[in-house]
């Protein structure tokens, strides 16, 4: 018997020599780093769906882009950044690769040198380390739509704005309910520098990992009676925050989430305690959408899906990865029309990336009105003025409650700027200028 | 029963003759250092060979401990936490050391953590001494993403290591930062193969057999249980640094999570309690076997389920191997590789003729 | 000084805590029950607790009515038991305690993998049709759902001590847990008793595993609910049932104080190591443990 394990695992041994990466021309390829099990597994079913189902969409619809193939890969990295590294050394090998999209922190932080030396871009829509919003120092990241400092001050503003304006915010008193990890605390100084610009009192505090015990934060939080509570929670932590909110008697309505913490697999376990819940979007949930529409008849109609449970199409996590989709591809687009139409290289494809500007109108055009507002790259600011918007949910959906406000950009980029400095001084970079956007590699 | 760690009479043994060890040592080590740069691919060293040279190194400060010490340990993975992050404050703030100089300052950090942590296993035993060292587990992880001093203020907590460099060459190759692991790897393999058979060795098994005899023959229990605790987290947090500064590039707490004091536990109870070379087979079978499922898995089936289907049996099928292992084979993968040599010297001998006895006859 | 509504507040951390505690003391049991007759920690009481609670949540969205999930996942979790003492335990008998811990955290992965594969990897939503919204009691905010979490805790040790002390397999198991080869003297069936065991452990987990369900939702970070009542065992003793009730209600309430009134200073977030400190702390000053178990002398 153990002679046998033995020789069994030296005939797979053979399997791992195997790469099994057919090369064809005119063929550009989404190496995907998705997570469908594990503790964020719904997240991650999700928004990798959803980048599929565009991704067959344009294929099945216009041949691709331009009539370059649309391919992809997926290797399963159950959020862990050991396992999002294997997959990133093992698909790196595949021909014709656009662009990588892990949709997690940890995998992108620990990717970020690897993509520089190979010349790829990484997106981390909606997410990431927030100074790779600096072009200059990170060429090669993009924080698309919303880094996490605008995320923050985004919030604010809507308080302000459902309070009277800022002159109102003075007077209020914001507690900010954050996970207790690297991402929970990424902001703490954010809100610290906007409690002082605008004077409202702040309290901060923190919830040990994973989030499934709050009691005492919430009973600290019935003491101190603030006027709103931001959630940024993270998996579990976001439907015991609501629960344990009504529990301890905190309004829902009061309690604003953040960017992780607005979608349906957040609310529906805590029931009625989510009702009236508000949280921040940079991509609206909803079908109403034309291109959510057209995926749903032609994607789903022709049984091609990605989705296991239809009833998901539309969700938040489900519409961000078609966004996604959409972003990647118009930056494939725009590209394209300057090196010419065919598979490109990864280089070619950051100059896409950073010239992608797609307006109001051009939203429209690609049926995606109503899910995101606008994005507006330059070769500095890899995040793009993605403008926010907050959903409120009432017990079976979100419903959009505002318009899209913009966030305070002049006020996040100097600090952005002295931490991407700081980096660049650490690793002994240096800064990029404009002339060095059209230096593209061609292999 | 005295103890929960009753070991097979086997892993006791010292090999029959140190010669034969010796060239078994030399032969591995002439394809680690020779053929493995030369002919293995980019994938093989970064996704395989760092995780595994870090992983077995982890697994042998473990094995100092649990193996021969006798004192089991949930908490290697907050070791490799605090080796981790002092190597990189080290190297940040005293910028003039040599790197090998920083990663021998992170292992006594780690030591002392671990002495301080290893405290309660002068009153405690068993699972209750492996429950507490949990706290070590919680504590460090909270401590490191709670102070932003120890990640250099980053915002997100998350630190890059600076690029590896050795009296002024750079190291920042594949090949380079697997040269430089290697190296560690060995000295530290080699300085806990010795210690093993030293007076602080016996002691240590002497404490793992039972408490009141080795204090009977003349064995100072405590100091000698917080010495495995010392040395073992030295080992262990040297390893952290490997993990962080060749491996990751980028080190965040959340990585030295619970789960990977499991992983290191698992790799010592597969590859063999109280042997050095069954930590790195354990580390070799939990590196790479879960990858070559999967992608045997991809290979065969990808077609047909999705890769969370695929993920999740294979969290099936490893789970069945452990606990399969645990029952066929309870001495671990060094006793089944001594098995298959002895069997493989015994053909030899066989075919050469009686001129040259086996050395494990 | 503390004025009035401090005073108020004081105790209503305080009874929070120990409500909370109970919650952990409910996971803690499932261990005292399997430890105690086979000195295992078993680690997949985590698992067991994830897989009863999705499947009981899988049943009742096919449409099954609450008390036919119930007996289905009670009948499913028996079966569970008699197979682990099939395939794990019986061919690892007599090997050392860390073995056979190893072996449970092997069947963790099994379970956790097959629970997923079986019923998916949704979040889903468990309505038991308790109400989770707060009352005042003597002026203290207390949620229903805490009170009801409670008194299923007592009723279950209440039924687990009837079951040791008045029934005839119940004996069995205390003679098994006061020495195995004299039970095997007297021709006790051991294999029996181990199956009986692991499936009183699937019954704890299963209605552990409803309480934790309906207040996090059905979903992955069920299974590390096990965390929670690690110190809760530390402090109590791995193989009391009183133990685990008590070092509960100490670990819930001397946690949720440390939060409020000492995570300020620190900067919050304590929780998740502050229980093992007091477990520790309590241990240095007792070593004998919170019943007189003899730790220093446990293996």
């Amino acid at each position: 018997m153990s002679f046998f394990k033995f020789t069994k695992s030296a005939s797979l041994a053979a399997l791992l020599a195997l790469s099994a990466f057919p090369a064809f021309a005119d063929e550009q390829h989404f190496p995907l780093q998705s997570y469908r099990v594990g503790p964020y597994a719904s997240g991650g079913t999700g928004f990798f769906g959803g980048f599929i189902d565009y991704l067959n969409l344009l294929n099945d619809r216009d041949g691709g882009v331009n009539g370059v193939k649309l391919t992809w890969s997926e290797g399963e990295t159950q959020y862990e950044v050991e396992r999002g590294l294997e997959v990133y050394e093992r698909l790196k090998s595949a021909p014709g690769i656009a662009a990588w999209n892990p949709l997690s922190v940890g995998i992108a932080y620990a990717m970020l040198d690897r993509v520089a030396e190979d010349r790829t871009p990484l997106i981390t829509l909606n997410h990431g380390r927030t100074d790779t919003t600096d072009g200059r120092v990170f060429p090669y990241v993009f924080p698309l739509l919303l880094n996490p400092y605008s995320e923050s001050s985004g919030i604010v503003n809507y308080i302000a704005e459902r309070s009277g304006g800022h002159d109102k915010l003075k007077d209020l008193k914001i507690a900010v309910l954050y996970h207790g990890s690297p991402y929970g605390r990424e902001t703490i100084p954010i809100y610290e520098l906007l409690a002082e610009k605008y004077g409202f009192e702040l309290s901060q505090i923190e919830v040990a990992h994973p989030g499934n015990e709050q009691q005492a934060q919430w009973q600290t939080i019935r003491r101190q009676r603030p006027d709103f509570v931001v959630l940024r929670g993270w998996g579990v932590m976001n439907p015991v925050a609501l629960t344990t909110a009504q529990r301890t008697g905190f309004p829902a309505d009061k309690i604003i989430g953040n960017v992780w913490s607005n979608s349906e697999e957040d609310v529906l376990p805590a029931g009625e305690a989510a009702k009236g819940y508000t949280a921040i979007v940079s991509v609206s949930a909803g079908t109403e959408a034309p291109v959510i529409q057209e995926v749903t008849e032609k994607v789903y109609g022709a049984g091609k899906g990605d989705l296991a449970d239809k009833t998901r199409i539309g969700s938040v996590y489900h519409n961000l990865g078609v966004v996604n989709g959409i972003l990647n591809t118009e930056a494939l687009r725009i590209a394209q029309e300057r090196f010419g139409k065919r598979a490109l290289t990864g280089d070619e494809v950051r100059w896409g990336f950073e010239h992608l500007q797609l307006s109001p109108e051009r939203v429209k055009e690609l049926g995606a009105e109503g899910l995101f507002h606008s994005i507006n790259v330059t070769w500095d600011n890899h995040e793009g003025e993605g403008l926010v918007a907050f959903q409120q949910w009432d017990g079976t959906k979100w419903s959009r409650i505002s318009d899209w406000i913009a966030p305070d950009w002049a006020l996040l980029r100097p600090i952005i700027e002295a931490s991407s400095e700081a980096y660049a001084a650490e690793q002994g970079l240096k800064l990029r200028t404009a002339e060095d956007v059209d230096k593209v590699a061609t292999d | 029963m005295t103890t929960i760690l009753a070991l097979p009479e086997t892993s006791r043994r010292i090999l029959p003759r140190p010669s034969a060890a010796l060239i078994w040592s030399a032969l591995v080590l002439a394809v680690a250092y020779v053929a493995v740069p030369l002919f293995a691919s980019r994938y093989v060293i970064e996704a395989l060979l760092l995780p595994f040279l870090a992983l077995s190194l982890a697994a042998v400060g473990l094995n100092l401990l649990t193996g021969y010490a006798g004192q089991l340990s949930l908490g290697s993975a907050a070791f490799m936490a605090v080796g981790a992050f002092a190597a990189y404050n080290f190297n940040l703030r005293l910028g003039f050391l040599p790197l090998p100089v920083s990663f021998v300052l992170a292992g006594l950090t780690a030591a002392l953590v671990g002495v301080v942590f290893g405290l309660p296993s002068l009153r405690l035993r068993g699972f209750y001494l492996a429950v507490s060292t949990l706290a070590a587990q919680f504590f460090v992880q909270w401590a490191l993403s709670k102070f932003g001093w120890f990640s250099n203020n980053n915002p997100s907590g998350v630190i890059s290591v600076p690029k590896l460099q050795l009296a002024g060459f750079s190291l920042d190759t594949p090949t380079g930062r697997y040269l430089f692991s290697l190296t560690i790897v060995t000295l530290l393999s080699f300085f806990v193969w010795r210690l093993t058979r030293s007076a602080s060795g016996r002691a240590f098994l002497a404490v793992r057999d039972g408490e009141t005899a080795a204090k009977a023959i003349g064995v100072p229990v405590p100091q000698t249980k917080l010495l495995a605790f010392a040395v073992s987290s030295f080992v262990i947090g040297v390893a952290g640094a490997l993990w962080a500064f060749t491996y990751l590039r980028t080190v965040e707490p959340a990585g030295f999570n619970l789960d990977r004091s499991f992983q290191i536990l698992f790799m010592i109870i597969i590859g063999g309690l109280a042997t050095i070379r069954g930590a790195f087979l354990g580390a070799a079978f939990i590196v790479v076997f879960p990858l070559l499922l999967a992608r045997a898995g991809a290979f065969l089936l990808g077609g047909i389920f999705d890769s969370g289907v695929l993920d999740m049996t294979q969290r099936i099928v490893i789970g069945a191997l452990v606990i399969l292992f645990l029952i066929a084979e309870p001495k671990g993968l060094a006793a089944l590789f001594d098995r298959i040599g002895a069997r493989l010297s015994a053909t030899a001998a066989r075919l050469i003729g009686s001129s040259s006895p086996s050395p494990r006859s | 000084m503390m004025d009035g509504y401090e005073v108020l507040f004081f105790f209503e951390v305080l009874v929070g805590g120990l409500l909370a505690g109970l919650m952990y003391s409910l996971v803690a049991i499932g261990f005292v029950l399997i430890y105690k007759t086979s000195g295992v920690l078993n680690f997949a009481q985590g698992a067991m607790l994830l897989f009863a609670a999705l499947t009981f949540v899988s049943l009742v969205n096919y449409g099954a009515p609450f008390l036919l999930a119930f007996a289905a996942t009670f009948a499913i979790m028996i079966g569970l038991g008699f197979a682990i003492e099939r395939t794990v335990l019986r061919p690892l008998v007599n090997r050392p305690p860390i073995t056979l811990f190893m072996a449970t955290l092997g069947l963790a992965y099994v379970i956790e993998g097959a629970a997923q594969l079986l019923w998916g990897t949704q979040v889903r939503r468990l309505d038991l049709g308790i109400s989770d919204k707060p009352m005042e009691i003597a002026g203290l905010l207390i949620s229903s759902f805490d009170l009801v979490a409670a008194a299923v805790a007592f009723g279950l040790v209440a039924a687990l001590g009837a079951f040791f002390t008045r029934t005839r397999i119940g004996l069995a198991f205390r003679a098994v847990a006061d020495d195995q080869f004299a039970a095997l003297a007297v021709g006790l069936r051991l294999p029996r008793i181990w199956a009986t065991v692991w499936a009183a452990a699937g019954f704890v987990a299963l209605v552990a595993g409803l309480l934790w369900g309906a207040r996090l939702g059905v979903q992955f970070s069920l299974s590390i609910i096990v965390l929670k009542a690690l110190p809760v065992l530390l402090l109590g003793g791995f193989d009391s049932i009183l133990g685990a009730v008590v070092g509960g209600l100490i670990i819930g309430a001397s946690e949720k104080l440390a939060e409020v009134y000492l995570g300020p200073y620190v900067g919050g977030g304590i929780e998740s190591w502050f229980a093992y400190v007091v477990a520790l702390l309590f241990l240095l000053a007792r070593p004998s443990g919170l019943f007189g178990q003899k730790i220093v002398e446990r293996v």
